[in-house]
């Protein structure tokens, strides 16, 4: 974060001394009375302060600026996480929210209240290339609102390849084939973690319940929708089942001894390199192993999180971010951040750079931006699902509730401070709230 | 104004004098206006916004007035409970030893020692750092593997607990990191009560024989006092208060075992639960004021009885 910071404030004092030129500008114009002498539109666009983003924002810009010479666009930052949401609400509650801005879709989207906060998108052109599956985490019945930003991603177990080559595992389609590998590992190599987790990083905790959407919505799919309507719940199977998995790893001694310190990049590291077998986790982590470890980057595979019946076993999908255009931004700089949406989603250009700052994570939402060759070994792995058509969304995304404390919920039910039962009770709580919040019916 | 206050009891008249001395100060009444404008705009309206906005459902977009439906949500958050007890188990554990600790290092420091000033700068220095700074630097000395105070315990062949990640452990480390950064104040205080203790006290009592014990238990104990309050009201309210130590060293984890009532409200504040969080505020406010009464006026009672 700092590394950021410190990356992004060259180019920030840059950015001003032009912003301060372009005002003086049309300052000048503004006093010789012709509004179309002063030049270039300008218009702002807010990315979240985190190294790569950044980063390709400013290579982005620079090929958008490039291809429309009448627009100069101001790039801003902010925190992501919980400050950066609540730092979007209140600005786009009080009108002063950038032209174009970054965020994420689904459930905290609707939080945003976008009927009335954000600009309909939904006569743009690149509307018809965009999956359906992505539109859906950004429209209302009133409106579609976001155009996607990079490539969705897969929730599930990423495993260490060599090791189960090394053992001659086969990748399990149950759970309870999951739990006997995990136990072979533990008496074949006693030097290795069966199963991590790293709850020094809250969020991580939630993978075994977030990633077990795919095969509830296969067992049982109106699941998420009676959820919304408040009678779908997860104090009972089929959803209880995650939370059911998390006390079982815990209590049948698989984790690796300091899981309540553990770090997400440790962990990556430590899957990477073959102490770990396991880590239910994401695919986007694999651009931090292409960072940390690029040589093993091929030895982390994925497979789905596994159903007690092997025939709902299915992948979880998240879904990208997106760009969104608020509604206070109207007259010319609506139409120059329209341009720049288009350009964002949809350009040859912006492909390209997707492709080349990151490692994708996994298949792109929209038709005009295919995955390449030579992608990561667990993104192929994912990609085997998709086709299979074995994926379904994570749950985020096919209804607008999220509890906020699922995290400190998980790491309880993890480190066996509370049970199964009591932490999805608990969450049901967690979630009436949210409901309520949004002002649901049936709560 | 005089002339509003009938004449009456001593009370009164008390009252009425201090009134009539303050209008006839030679500064005209306008010159609190910037400051009375500042107190009206930052604090008083927040304030009784705040008192507002704590009845709503409240999304920044929208406000729905909801009633006590917020203060009824708010002691049914399964967090609360826990951060109640350990609100005020941290707020009188965290005074507690500030006052013992304080009393000990304010007598050891106003003793004739060598390299007195040296070692009250020593004991004064924690309370100059950044909280924030205090919480992450011990965070990385207390991991349970990695971190400096295990791998000097193991040289002794301790098996040192994780300090922040046991469920038993979390608050009671944290507030160890409290009071080791607080401690620099009490003792400050307690040094300057000991200090305006006359020393004609303990000339006199050693002319009779006094122990030092006796001297402390009969001089020094009552006569510092009021430096004992202060200190109890400084620490008890800081403690019930406390929220940003904890963030930074456990975010009130593991799970919820080391929220207090500070960090459920700032939870409830990140989710974007703002009237609920606002409720949650008045309620903090309400728990503070119900504890700080009593105990400062108790304390009065027994400085005046000195």
């Amino acid at each position: 974060m700092f590394t950021a910071h410190g990356h992004g404030r060259g180019l920030r004092r840059g950015l001003a001394v032009g912003a301060a030129a372009t005002l003086v500008g049309s300052l000048v114009a503004g006093c010789s009375g012709g509004a179309d002498s002063g030049g270039a539109v300008e218009i702002s666009y807010l990315v979240p302060n985190d190294a790569t983003g950044v980063e390709s924002a400013e290579r982005l810009i620079s090929a958008f600026e490039e291809a429309h010479p009448d627009i100069a666009v101001d790039l801003q930052t902010q925190p992501d996480g919980t400050e950066g949401d609540n730092l979007t609400k209140t600005k786009l509650a009080t009108g002063e929210m950038e032209d174009v801005f970054v965020y994420n879709t689904g459930s905290l989207l609707q939080a945003l209240n976008p009927d009335q906060t954000l600009t309909d998108l939904s006569d743009e052109e690149w509307v018809s290339h965009v999956s359906d599956d992505f539109l859906d985490t950004v429209r209302t019945d009133q409106g579609l609102y976001g155009a996607p930003t990079g490539s969705s991603f897969g929730g599930g177990i990423l495993y260490n390849v060599p090791l189960y080559e090394e053992l001659g595992l086969e990748v399990p389609e149950t759970w309870d084939d999951f739990v006997a590998n995990s136990e072979t590992i533990a008496r074949e190599r006693p030097d290795v973690t069966p199963v991590l987790q790293a709850y020094g990083e809250t969020w991580t905790a939630q993978m075994l319940i977030l990633a077990a959407h795919g095969s509830v919505a296969q067992e049982d799919p109106g699941w998420a929708e009676r959820f919304t309507a408040g009678e779908a719940k997860f104090a009972q199977e089929p959803a209880l089942a995650g939370f059911e998995h998390l006390q079982e790893v815990h209590d049948a001694g698989l984790l690796n001894e300091d899981f309540a310190s553990l770090t997400h990049d440790q962990a990556l590291r430590q899957l990477a390199e073959g102490g770990a077998a396991h880590y239910p986790m994401l695919t986007n982590a694999a651009p931090a192993i292409a960072q940390n470890n690029p040589d093993e980057l091929d030895d982390v595979g994925f497979f789905a999180l596994p159903a007690a019946d092997a025939e709902h076993t299915a992948a979880t999908i998240w879904q990208p971010g997106a760009v969104y255009i608020p509604s206070s931004t109207t007259g010319e700089e609506l139409e120059a951040a329209k341009t720049l949406v288009e350009f964002i989603t949809s350009s040859p250009e912006a492909c390209a750079i997707a492709q080349d700052t990151g490692v994708a994570t996994g298949p792109y939402v929209i038709d005009t931006c295919p995955l390449e060759d030579g992608v990561p070994r667990m993104v192929e792995d994912l990609q085997t699902y998709v086709d299979e058509d074995r994926a379904e969304p994570a749950l985020e995304f096919v209804s607008p509730v999220k509890g906020p404390n699922l995290e400190n919920i998980a790491i309880e039910v993890g480190s066996g401070i509370r049970s199964a039962a009591d932490g999805a009770a608990a969450y049901d709580e967690d979630v009436r709230k949210q409901a309520q919040q949004l002002g649901l019916s049936g709560w | 104004m005089t002339t509003l206050s009938p004449p009456g009891t001593l009370l009164r008249k008390e009252a009425a004098g201090t009134t009539r001395r303050r209008t006839d100060s030679s500064y005209p009444l306008w010159f609190a206006v910037p400051a009375a404008v500042l107190f009206l705009v930052f604090f008083a309206v927040p304030t009784f916004a705040s008192f507002w906005f704590s009845l709503t459902r409240w999304t920044l977009f929208d406000v729905e007035f909801i009633g006590f439906d917020n203060f009824v949500q708010f002691f049914r958050e399964p967090q609360l409970v826990t951060g109640f007890v350990n609100t005020l188990v941290y707020g009188i554990l965290t005074s507690g030893a500030k006052v013992v600790l304080g009393l000990a290092l304010g007598v050891f420091l106003t003793s004739p020692i060598l390299g007195r000033g040296y070692l009250r700068a020593i004991v004064f220095f924690p309370v100059l750092v950044s909280t924030i700074g205090v919480g992450i630097t011990f965070k990385v000395l207390l991991d349970p593997f990695d971190g400096v105070v295990n791998r000097v315990l193991g040289w002794f062949g301790v098996d040192g607990p994780g300090w922040l990640t046991d469920p038993d452990l979390a608050l009671l480390t944290v507030a160890a990191v409290d009071v080791w950064k607080g401690l620099g104040i009490a003792t400050l205080i307690f040094i300057a009560g000991i200090v305006a203790i006359p020393q004609d006290y303990f000339e006199a009592a050693r002319m009779d024989g006094a122990s030092g014990w006796q001297q402390f238990r009969h001089i020094t104990l009552p006569l510092s006092m009021p430096a004992t309050g202060t200190v109890v009201i400084l620490s008890l309210i800081g403690g019930l208060r406390s929220f940003d130590l904890i963030w930074a060293m456990t975010n009130g984890g593991p799970g919820f075992t080391s929220d207090v009532i500070g960090s459920v409200i700032y939870k409830q504040y990140q989710a974007g639960f703002y009237g609920l969080s606002t409720a949650g505020n008045v309620v903090l406010f309400a728990v503070v004021a119900a504890v700080m009464v009593p105990v400062s006026l108790a304390l009065r009672r027994r400085e005046q009885e000195l």
